[in-house]
């Protein structure tokens, strides 16, 4: 394999993922948490590619693609609340999002 | 034999500009007040991406990475983002206090993994990979194996693609008939 080992992928990978994690849990506009969700899931999509290729097998690239599936499902659902919410002029902010009603 | 060195130089020279660039740009996500921007930021942490999976030889899932995520999971966002308009946050600021200490705990779980993984390839756990052959990663292999090994997953990926697009028409319809919406919004925006 040229160039460096898998472990650093890895390393790239827990980084991201890490990055990721932060986001998810210190910003509180509901936009940028998303955008923080996807670094998390490309994390995990860079891991199961770096082991792919260290393994010989095709299996891990199948499991990127349907996180890739997954990851645009969530996408389009979370930005359909969004919508609703800046709609019905509720305030984007995930820590005053706390209440069900119904 | 010079050949190969050089090449292999040439793979750790885009790997080193690739891995720093994936992780500049998902630090600046996180970091950045503006929506937008972060939005931009994470269409260079998904190209830079795309880099890595080239080099890690899996070419179809770089393209399907630059098409799905790059094409249409971040116009969607721009446009949500654009939609909504300019709403500025100041990052790192309020809260409980609870929430950052769990972040910053998350976050050093994270780094405890990564000088585990570090360690592993100093013992060589990590450091010979398989061989593998032209066709690894390429369209062909890679729909032979959605429609062999792992037909369970393609068709249970289509039934997560159909809900999802159910669940965004339901919710799009509901925010624009709204019987029951428009008093309750007005409450919300008061409190």
């Amino acid at each position: 394999m040229l160039g460096p080992d898998v472990a650093w992928y890895l390393a790239v990978a827990g980084f991201l993922f890490g990055t990721g994690a932060l986001g998810v849990l210190l910003r509180r506009n509901p936009l940028i948490v998303l955008l923080s969700l996807e670094i998390m899931l490309n994390g995990g999509n860079l891991a199961l590619i770096g082991y792919s290729r260290h393994l010989g097998r095709g299996g891990g690239q199948i499991f990127a693609l349907s996180v890739m599936a997954v990851a645009a499902s969530e996408v389009v659902v979370g930005l359909g609340l969004v919508v609703a919410l800046n709609r019905r002029r509720v305030p984007l902010d995930v820590d005053r999002l706390n209440s069900l009603r119904g | 034999m010079l050949l190969a060195t050089a090449g292999n130089v040439l793979v750790w020279i885009v790997w080193i500009g690739a891995a720093f660039a994936c992780l500049g740009s998902g630090v600046a996500v996180v970091s950045f007040r503006n929506p937008f921007f972060s939005a931009l930021a994470l269409i260079g942490n998904l190209a830079s991406l795309a880099v890595l999976y080239l080099l890690l030889s899996a070419e179809f899932v770089a393209a399907a990475q630059v098409l799905v995520y790059g094409g249409a999971v971040m116009v969607m966002f721009l446009f949500v983002i654009a939609y909504i308009g300019p709403r500025q946050e100041s990052p790192w600021a309020g809260g409980p206090s609870w929430q950052a200490v769990g972040a910053v705990l998350a976050a050093s779980a994270l780094l405890v993994e990564i000088i585990v993984v570090v360690g592993l390839k100093a013992s060589g756990g990590l450091a010979h990979s398989q061989h593998i052959g032209r066709a690894f990663g390429s369209p062909a292999e890679v729909g032979r194996l959605f429609l062999t090994d792992h037909l369970l997953a393609f068709e249970i990926t289509s039934v997560v693609l159909l809900i999802a697009a159910v669940g965004g028409v339901i919710l799009g319809a509901h925010a624009r008939r709204t019987p029951w919406g428009s008093a309750e919004g007005r409450v919300d925006a008061g409190t």
